[in-house]
């Protein structure tokens, strides 16, 4: 597995005592690792299979096949889900780090009457969970025309009171000096957040982009309720409803399945060590 | 954008800016930057929010005008024998799922820590199914559970001699096996937390265990398991609440008969999506959301006050 190597290294400071032990614990740990993985593992060979040979359960296709792949994206319409999906999460994410990360900048860096009445109302937000607000969307989406629109899948993501959160403690920690000699050296205050405090959180920036382009990637139940276009559905979506579609042709349902995780696990092998630091900054300080 | 206005040197907008005292000018910009996040929240969260309340004492079913009913819903809800059902499988998600999630990735992490040996590959197994869509995964899963001979589970029990089992056929085990599938799907993230909490411990705890001549399980109980309290704490909280509100593996993994079998694994968030978007009862199910929202709140404060005070 590529990008492994340059992975944080272990903490070598308790290792396992006896070396019966550790050996012991590295295979259970490794098995366990692959019991992990079985359902990929099965999702993948099963869609290089034929229909014929889906009860044959040996992890190593016999006439291993893209078929089934070829299929699917002749359908036209999974190309078509895939691109709203990626269209969807990356306009939210770009979204979310633009302006969480203005908000956030300005209630850490500014001076002025009602930074924290705003900053506890944003946080307020996170104590209402979505479900609750997905009535009041619908019915605000149907009024406006937003039912079956891109703009109606992304509106309710497109500033996060989480990304506020995690990005003003990381702002608080940019120095004020750095900020007054951009002031000094004339800069507005938009290229100073832009050019000078923007820069210094970008471990935290990336971090909100995986965790925003994740969620928006995986979202199921918001979509699900705005569109029944088909033509509109996300990924997700559309995999739920082709999945029931083909009722028990499991290969192709494995199929559809591979291709929604496909882009996710590419991401993570490139950029392994950031995703697991991002999850970590993300996980701890949110 | 309206900085570029309000920079422009020019006409009477620029020579009022001009007189503006550098901390007055500071709050002009706040404010610019915070004029159209604060609309939004406005308009997605705060109102919404509003309006679940009002929506919930109202009868609505979309094509006739809202009319106000008072706590009805809320007494319909009540006295609905599903709604208990419902209620009593979403509480067998969180009382079921968080504890085995908790410690299953706790000892993963705990002994992950000190793997060197392939530790980065080791640990990508085990998070890289969180990197998966749920809506996907909840089919393979399915396909996992199927009769015999098409299930790669049952399949794999007959070898043992196991008796096939009905899984997502059966009332008693169809919840359990939803519940593995979201536990599954969770675990690597709260691996790779308690990793976190794990390193983040100093070493120089340990050295001074040791020289004090403790045991690997006396350092486990007295100095690991207590400083990692942190994030136990956020991690007990994040999980229930996730199980609370579970819907996509059930959505998927009982597509036929969402919820079934017999209502058995339908959760409160499966229950207002049908009654709001299948029934199109808003009303009631602006009501049920509510009693999510009730449920969610006082479970994240009773587990922040209980937790934070041992």
């Amino acid at each position: 597995m590529n990008g492994t190597a340059q992975a944080a290294p272990p903490s070598p400071r308790r290792p396992f005592a006896a070396r019966p032990g550790r050996i012991v614990a590295w295979t259970i740990l490794f098995l366990g690792g692959v019991v992990m993985m079985t359902p990929l593992l099965f999702m993948f060979s099963t869609s290089l299979k034929t229909a014929s040979d889906v009860y044959d359960l040996r992890l190593i296709p016999q006439t291993p096949t893209l078929a089934n792949y070829i299929q699917v994206l002749a359908d036209g319409r999974f190309a078509r889900w895939f691109f709203n999906s990626i269209f969807v999460a990356t306009v939210v994410t770009l979204s979310c780090l633009f302006f969480d990360s203005l908000v956030a900048y300005t209630l850490a860096k500014f001076q002025f009457r009602g930074r924290q009445v705003v900053f506890i109302a944003i946080l307020s937000t996170l104590m209402i969970p979505t479900e609750m607000l997905v009535i009041p969307w619908y019915l605000m989406s149907s009024q406006f025309g937003w039912l079956d629109t891109y703009w109606g899948i992304m509106f309710p993501g497109l500033i996060t009171a989480f990304g506020v959160f995690l990005l003003k403690q990381f702002f608080e920690t940019v120095p004020n000096d750095f900020l007054e000699a951009a002031r000094i050296d004339g800069l507005n205050e938009f290229t100073i957040w832009w050019k000078v405090a923007l820069p210094l959180v970008t471990p935290a920036l990336s971090a909100l982009a995986i965790f925003t382009f994740l969620g928006n990637w995986t979202a199921f139940f918001w979509p699900l309720i705005v569109t029944t276009d088909q033509t509109l559905y996300t990924l997700p979506v559309g995999l739920s409803s082709f999945a029931v579609e083909q009722s028990i042709q499991w290969e192709m349902i494995m199929t559809g399945a591979a291709l929604a995780t496909v882009p996710t696990l590419l991401i993570f092998l490139f950029f392994q060590r950031y995703i697991v630091r991002g999850v970590m900054l993300a996980g701890v300080k949110g | 954008m309206a900085h570029t206005n309000i920079t422009g040197s020019s006409g009477v907008f620029g020579r009022l800016w001009g007189r503006l005292s550098l901390s007055s000018r500071q709050v002009v910009w706040a404010w610019t930057f915070l004029a159209l996040p604060l609309v939004f929240f406005a308009v997605v969260r705060f109102y919404p929010t509003i309006d679940a309340f009002f929506l919930s004492i109202t009868d609505w079913d979309l094509l006739n005008p809202a009319k106000f009913i008072g706590l009805e819903n809320y007494h319909r809800l009540f006295a609905d024998p599903v709604f208990w059902q419902v209620f009593r499988n979403t509480f067998a998600y969180l009382i079921l799922g968080t504890p085995i999630s908790i410690v299953l990735s706790f000892a993963i992490a705990y002994y992950l820590d000190r793997v060197v040996f392939l530790h980065g590959f080791i640990r990508a197994l085990y998070f890289l199914p969180y990197l998966t869509t749920a809506a996907a995964m909840a089919w393979v899963w399915r396909w996992f559970y199927q009769p015999p001979p098409i299930g790669v589970i049952n399949s794999t029990l007959s070898i043992f001699g196991i008796p096939a089992q009905p899984f997502l056929r059966s009332i008693e085990q169809a919840l359990p096996a939803i519940m593995t599938t979201s536990i599954w799907a969770h675990l690597g993230f709260q691996i790779i937390i308690f990793l976190a909490g794990l390193r983040a411990i100093p070493t120089s705890y340990y050295e001074a265990a040791r020289v004090d001549g403790l045991g690997e399980g006396a350092i486990l109980t007295r100095i690991t398991i207590p400083l990692l309290k942190p994030t136990t704490v956020f991690l007990v909280v994040f999980s229930s609440i996730g199980f609370l509100r579970i819907f996509d593996q059930v959505y998927n993994m009982t597509s036929n008969d969402p919820g079934g079998p017999l209502n058995s694994t339908k959760p409160l968030v499966l229950m207002i999506y049908q009654t709001a978007f299948g029934s199109y009862q808003m009303g009631y199910a602006a009501a049920q959301t509510v009693v999510l929202f009730v449920i969610l709140f006082t479970i994240s404060m009773a587990q922040l006050w209980i937790l934070r005070n041992r």
